[in-house]
């Protein structure tokens, strides 16, 4: 088990910069997710620290090692692949064993370890099956076992269950989390699904573009988004970004309305505002409810998709722009009739009106 | 209704067979015109080349022919010489093309597409060009055997061998394949530790099973059918191959009964070479046939 640092972490093919100086600590044991969309860096980190990919400039730690020159195999390390790279001319039991038969392990020590990760992973029936009789799930399965059967210092995981079905994946997943329980190693995942991220993350790190957009716990980052992009990216549905008006600033409130929401005073520790100033309200849909009395917003319903134990109603508000409402009970509403919304306002979040925050409110 | 689809299909079936076995005729007859032949004296061969006759047995048959092959030439030293060729070639080329296929796709080193791409460019090169050229080198090349050092590379096996072993042709057939081959095994393999002898060992070579018989058999048949470059590198009966050999059924009076006797006999190699690697070939399908 190890402790990971990056410090300024680089990476370019060219002039082309994928990412661009990412500073990371993972701690002895944690589990660290990096999430983010397609395309934001986050499996080319991955692979920068299994040593598949070099790094343009920076410092990789592994413990104490600065590994940056250290080919994959010295930084103890084991990946687990989204195509899973089980070798299929190779029965499981070999599979698993690869990595111990190349270290020259005799094959009593290999028989025990592969019976040990059969038994951690409940696959002690398949050891003498081609990959090509497993099923999806199970494969996965055989690609893990290869990881922890070495007992390396880290865990890697690019994307594991993506190519799994919804079931299989729910499962896969709970079993990795208990298998972080049960091996107690310092685990890294990457993943797009931010559901992922939530259930099994002791830390998440929100990648954008290269960059790091916030690191922190779920809820921390759930709670308490430090901009509007790890705002919009966590929570499902994303959360309403409203464009409103500073109509007043006290010590650390800020008094806010537009056309369809009434003056409101929210918490505006996120920047300095100035009276006069645009800004970007964020509300989740899950902390909206349709108000008692007058209420805070104002609309009308567009739409509604009754789920059972939540109803999801997109109301249109007064000034024309999408608002999305998660009520936490089975409710009907007639399309068209006005609905009044209310909600906590500590629970709302005040952002500067940045270029391009309307590209994230993902309505 | 149901009447109808089933002449279909027994029609299509029919038309299919046909086709077929015309196809197999037009490969097969002229295998047999020359297993039959060489089993008929001069007279009657040229008299049944005419008819049907020619593709059977009959008339005076007998094994005159393949003795007097024997006779004309050593036979057996030309087919020995060209198995030794060829089957030596062959194999050096499978392990230097394909580990030059491997560098080419799977390890990262400066100049590696420039270098691909002058060795592809080498494909449009008849091998006429190069012949004088290769000659001329390998007449004054120094080589250590059994007799210890020599130069000039001539009437030896070596010089059959050598400048053959590495070609643009079977290296492109390795690269464009192993481009195929799913790149996380290979990093699957790196983060387990493997070495990289030990990936294309372990890795690449039992997932290439069908490109290394591809290969295989496309040398052998190049080097088999070798004649301009032994004609010019040999002078000594005991290195000449099998095609350099029939040379002397052309001398003086030619006897197209031993002509064609000559011709079954170095035809048994290829034939035997094939068939085996038409087995390994498909066993190599069947094993690496699994859906990733």
């Amino acid at each position: 088990m190890a402790r990971i640092s990056l410090r300024d972490v680089k990476k370019s093919y060219g002039q082309t910069h994928v990412i661009k100086g990412v500073d990371i600590d993972i701690d002895d044991g944690e589990f660290c997710v990096f999430v983010g969309p397609s395309g934001c860096g986050k499996s080319t980190l991955l692979r920068m620290i299994a040593g598949l990919e070099d790094i343009s400039s920076g410092e990789l730690k592994i413990g104490e090692t600065v590994v940056n020159e250290l080919p994959p195999a010295q930084r103890g390390v084991a990946m687990v692949f989204q195509s899973y790279a089980i070798f299929p001319h190779m029965t499981v039991r070999e599979n698993v064993a690869f990595g111990l038969t190349i270290s020259g392990a005799s094959k009593e020590e290999k028989d025990a370890k592969v019976a040990e990760a059969a038994r951690i992973l409940q696959m002690e029936h398949l050891l003498d099956r081609r990959p090509s009789q497993l099923s999806g799930g199970q494969r996965q399965r055989v690609a893990i076992g290869r990881a922890i059967v070495r007992k390396p210092q880290v865990f890697l995981f690019d994307e594991p269950l993506s190519n799994l079905d919804a079931a299989l994946r729910m499962d896969m997943r709970m079993e990795i989390g208990k298998l972080h329980q049960q091996l107690g190693a310092t685990m890294i995942y990457v993943t797009h699904d931010q559901v992922e991220a939530m259930t099994l993350a002791d830390k998440i790190v929100v990648l954008k573009d290269g960059m790091v957009m916030q690191i922190g716990a779920p809820m921390d980052l759930y709670h308490d988004p430090a901009n509007l992009f790890v705002a919009g990216f966590l929570g499902a549905p994303s959360m309403n970004f409203i464009k409103v008006k500073v109509q007043g600033v006290n010590g650390g409130k800020v008094l806010v309305s537009n056309a369809a929401l009434d003056p409101v005073e929210v918490s505006g520790k996120r920047a300095s505002f100035k009276v006069g100033d645009e800004a970007i309200l964020g509300l989740r849909p899950q902390y909206l409810a349709v108000a008692q009395g007058a209420g805070k917003l104002h609309g009308a319903v567009a739409l509604t998709e009754r789920l059972g134990a939540e109803t999801v109603v997109e109301v249109t508000l007064k000034d024309g722009n999408p608002l999305i409402a998660a009520l936490s009970h089975d409710a009907v509403f007639d399309i068209g009739a006005q609905m009044n919304l209310d909600f906590d306002p500590e629970k709302a979040h005040l952002f500067p009106n940045e270029p391009g925050a309307g590209s994230v409110n993902k309505h | 209704m149901a009447m109808i689809a089933a002449d279909n299909r027994g029609l299509r079936l029919v038309t299919r067979y046909a086709v077929l076995v015309l196809i197999a005729i037009i490969f097969v007859f002229p295998l047999v015109f020359m297993l039959m032949s060489s089993l008929k004296p001069d007279q009657q061969l040229l008299e049944d080349s005419s008819n049907l006759r020619a593709f059977l047995p009959v008339g005076d048959i007998s094994l005159t022919n393949y003795y007097e092959a024997f006779q004309r030439a050593p036979v057996a030293t030309f087919v020995f010489n060209s198995v030794l060729v060829t089957g030596v070639t062959v194999a050096l080329s499978l392990l230097l093309c394909s580990a030059a296929g491997f560098a080419f796709v799977f390890v990262n080193w400066k100049g590696r597409d420039t270098l691909l791409a002058l060795l592809l460019a080498t494909l449009i090169l008849p091998f006429e060009t190069i012949a004088i050229p290769l000659l001329m080198m390998v007449a004054h090349l120094p080589w250590v055997g059994f007799d210890g050092l020599s130069w000039g590379w001539l009437n030896s096996y070596h010089v059959q061998i050598v400048p053959f072993i590495a070609d643009g042709l079977t290296v492109f057939l390795f690269v464009q394949y192993f481009k195929d081959l799913p790149g996380e095994l290979i990093e699957a393999a790196r983060v387990e530790g493997a070495s990289w002898w030990q990936i294309y060992r372990k890795i690449v070579m039992p997932l290439s099973g069908p490109i290394f018989a591809t290969a295989a058999i496309l040398k052998f048949l190049v080097m088999y059918n070798q004649y301009l470059w032994p004609l010019m590198v040999t002078q000594e009966e005991g290195y000449r191959p099998v095609m350099v050999g029939l040379q002397y059924f052309f001398q003086l009076n030619v006897a197209w009964g031993e002509v064609m006797a000559y011709l079954s006999l170095i035809t048994v190699p290829v034939l035997a070479f094939y068939l085996y690697l038409q087995k390994a070939f498909i066993a190599s399908i069947a094993s690496t046939g699994v859906k990733g």
